[in-house]
């Protein structure tokens, strides 16, 4: 019972593991400012959840989980917020999203996105 | 079972060094901006890994707490304040 309760901690953990290295293959990869806000927040913010909980998991029911549980809370609520916050920051300071190339000639607004 | 902790702890060492490359050469501030914010978030997970191979997980999360409160502090302040320059311009 105690073998199969360090398995699955260290699958979580490694899922989390694993999350956290899309969302930054994604943060490097993608073209744009607001498509790569769309890689790193969600996916970094499923992989700290899974990180911890899995610690949480894996050292059982006492304060440190508790404490481990009003992290992944608080990490949960407060990493999204920050990079809503920027990205909100980014477009009312004018930042342009980018398009592709190909629908330029279908509408005239596409033509200062470069 | 601390092995594999120390393992997963290196390998998300690496994986800080993707985030840092963007904030080597984002063409903008707000990629900057965000990449600082990737290299926060993962740093907090790293602390707890560590906190559990040394075996002071009770102080360590504590040391994570503090510092995801200051990454999103941080964050929140970045934005407002470049927010709020382009204003100033016109």
């Amino acid at each position: 019972m105690s073998e199969f309760h360090h398995v699955a901690a260290i699958i979580i953990v490694a899922a989390g593991a694993f999350f956290m290295l899309i969302g930054s293959i994604g943060l490097l990869r993608l073209p744009d400012f607001y498509s790569r806000t769309h890689a790193t927040s969600k996916s970094d913010t499923l992989g700290i959840i899974l990180v911890l909980g899995g610690l949480a998991f894996y050292e059982g029911f006492n304060i440190n989980s508790a404490k481990l549980l009003i992290a992944i809370i608080f990490v949960g609520l407060a990493n999204p917020v920050g990079v809503h916050a920027l990205a909100r920051a980014a477009f009312k300071q004018g930042l342009k999203p980018w398009f592709k190339k190909d629908n330029s000639k279908n509408g005239e607004s596409n033509k200062d996105n470069k | 079972m601390d092995r594999v902790f120390i393992y997963i702890a290196t390998i998300l060492t690496i994986i800080i060094s993707i985030p840092f490359i963007r904030v080597l050469k984002g063409p903008t501030l707000f990629d900057r901006l965000l990449g600082v914010g990737a290299i926060g978030s993962k740093t907090i997970v790293i602390i707890c890994l560590i906190g559990f191979v040394i075996g002071r997980i009770d102080m360590f999360i504590d040391i994570a707490l503090t510092y995801a409160i200051l990454n999103f502090i941080g964050a929140i302040a970045m934005a407002k304040y470049f927010e709020f320059e382009r204003k100033e311009d016109e």
